[in-house]
């Protein structure tokens, strides 16, 4: 993104309207690839994968972690990107939905997500997947009703949660 | 969101320094601050960021307890196989709090200085005595069916929003403090406060001063315990009535017993004799309505908020139960046994 529409949607607080921009230097390895950017500090991680990196495949949905869809995997947790600052996250290793998997290689959830129709608009699917790799390697949640709790934290305006918690449990069940 | 200088110090004493001047605001998790920052209501001009500095562990303590640091994750602190054995009451209440990703991101310290969710509060269009002094509560005769039923003020009546803290109110943790002064150890019931006319100061913390970490008593109550939490949808909303209970029974009488409530005030809301009135006692619907009664003592409406007065009675009294019977609420089946 431009400077120019940075200052658009930040505007600065009148009390500090003349301080100069200071951007941070940000080392973030994303979906394997080492990044050595400059960055200020008012940056969220999502900002910097969807305007920064040309990232898009994650989603802002709400922008105050609410609904889920910028979910992301940082250092194999995932997390809300919308409500991390990209600075504090210098030397960590973010995965994205575009990491995940690829379209000759599909990740198993991916695979499974398409088979059971698990999505209408998509919108929330990138924060879907990316939010049940987490709880994949979580390993808390095994029955329908622990998967749906465990996926509480994202939202699907178009109400496919059944399909969605079959997609996991299907991948959970170790059918994939 | 408003510009500001950003500190990243490794050790406690140059975050301490770092923390300087009225604007400053440490930086843990992010869950919430990075939102009032998006929303203009928190607008500082230096963030210390404290996620170098070494808090992150969670260790016995000399007297049996548990010491929880202010940088491990609500999902740490939880899943933690020591909290979960001795302390299920908390590893309950965290999980049913937030979301998997926020319980991932937010730390203990964060959870315990996290701001209201009061709409007025997060609305800088509306008046708000908490984000501004002065300006009135927009709450009052306002949209208020979230808002508190007892301890609230002409000034304010928000609530506390966590359900940890329900937990950590009920088990009389203490937090650990460093500050310009030194390091100081505040009991849990003085560290959150009652909005009285300076609704604005959610806690006791002092200008500078950094949770360092959270520390649990030895007491046991693993056995008698539950997370009884009531909300508008079953799972990923805040808490329109919550009640941490812990009891210890020996030979049928009620030995010790802690009730804590959430949603319902500026801070977990406790009521040492509503305690008392259960030691002693067998554990049975009299026993818990006389508690009822005394947690509920002075008990006021908004009127949209009304409902939750009679609603936090059924849940007290059905936590109690629970609690007794040895069959805590799950966090997973939200039936209500």
């Amino acid at each position: 993104m431009s400077q120019a529409a940075l200052s658009m949607i930040d505007d600065p607080g009148p009390s500090v309207a003349a301080r100069p921009i200071a951007s941070l230097p940000l080392m973030i390895t994303v979906n394997g690839v080492e990044r050595r950017l400059a960055v200020e500090p008012w940056v969220t991680l999502l900002d910097l994968l969807r305007d920064h990196l040309d990232l898009s495949g994650t989603k802002k949905g709400c922008d105050h972690g609410q609904c889920g869809a910028c979910t992301v995997l940082v250092d194999g947790q995932r997390i809300n990107s919308c409500l991390k600052l990209a600075v504090m996250l210098d030397g960590a290793e973010v995965t994205t939905i575009e990491g995940l998997g690829r379209a000759d290689a599909l990740h198993p959830l991916q695979a499974a997500f398409i088979e059971h129709d698990a999505f209408q608009c998509g919108y929330c699917t990138p924060g879907q997947i990316c939010s049940a790799a987490g709880l994949l390697s979580e390993g808390h949640a095994t029955t329908r009703e622990e998967v749906r709790e465990m996926m509480s934290g994202n939202i699907c305006r178009c109400g496919a949660y059944t399909n969605i918690a079959d997609a996991i449990l299907d991948v959970l069940g170790g059918e994939r | 969101m408003i510009r500001f200088d950003y500190h990243r110090p490794e050790e406690i004493e140059a975050a301490l320094q770092d923390a300087v001047g009225e604007r400053t605001a440490y930086l843990a998790g992010g869950t919430n601050l990075v939102d009032l920052l998006k929303e203009n209501v928190a607008r500082p001009t230096r963030i210390v960021d404290i996620n170098r500095l070494p808090l992150r562990g969670i260790a016995e303590t000399e007297d049996g307890g548990l010491r929880l640091g202010a940088l491990a994750t609500n999902s740490e602190t939880a899943y933690d196989e020591r909290v979960q054995r001795r302390y299920p009451l908390l590893s309950s209440a965290i999980l049913a709090g937030a979301s998997p990703q926020l319980r991932n991101a937010a730390t203990n310290g964060g959870n315990l200085n996290q701001r209201t969710r009061c709409y007025y509060f997060y609305d800088v269009a509306t008046p708000c005595n908490k984000r501004e002094p002065g300006q009135g509560c927009g709450a009052i005769g306002g949209v208020n069916r979230i808002h508190a039923i007892l301890g609230a003020s002409p000034s304010c009546i928000a609530t506390h929003p966590s359900d940890m803290c329900v937990a950590l109110a009920a088990l009389k943790a203490e937090v650990r403090v460093m500050g310009p002064g030194g390091e100081r150890v505040i009991p849990f019931a003085d560290y959150h406060r009652l909005p009285g006319d300076e609704p604005e100061r959610d806690s006791t913390l002092r200008p500078g001063e950094l949770v360092t970490a959270i520390d649990l008593p030895p007491e046991d109550f693993s056995a008698h315990h539950t997370y009884l939490k009531l909300r508008d949808r079953l799972s990923y909303a805040f808490a329109l009535v919550s009640v941490a209970a812990a009891l210890r029974i020996d030979g049928g009488r009620i030995a010790e017993a802690r009730i804590a409530l959430g949603g319902v005030a500026h801070k977990p809301w406790r009521r040492e004799d509503a305690e008392e009135v259960l030691r002693g006692s067998t554990a049975d619907a009299a026993a818990f309505e006389r508690a009822a009664d005394l947690l509920l003592d002075g008990a006021q409406g908004q009127g949209q908020n009304d409902f939750k007065i009679p609603l936090a009675r059924k849940a007290i009294l059905r936590a109690l139960a629970q609690a007794a019977a040895g069959t805590p609420q799950s966090q997973t089946d939200k039936r209500i046994a």
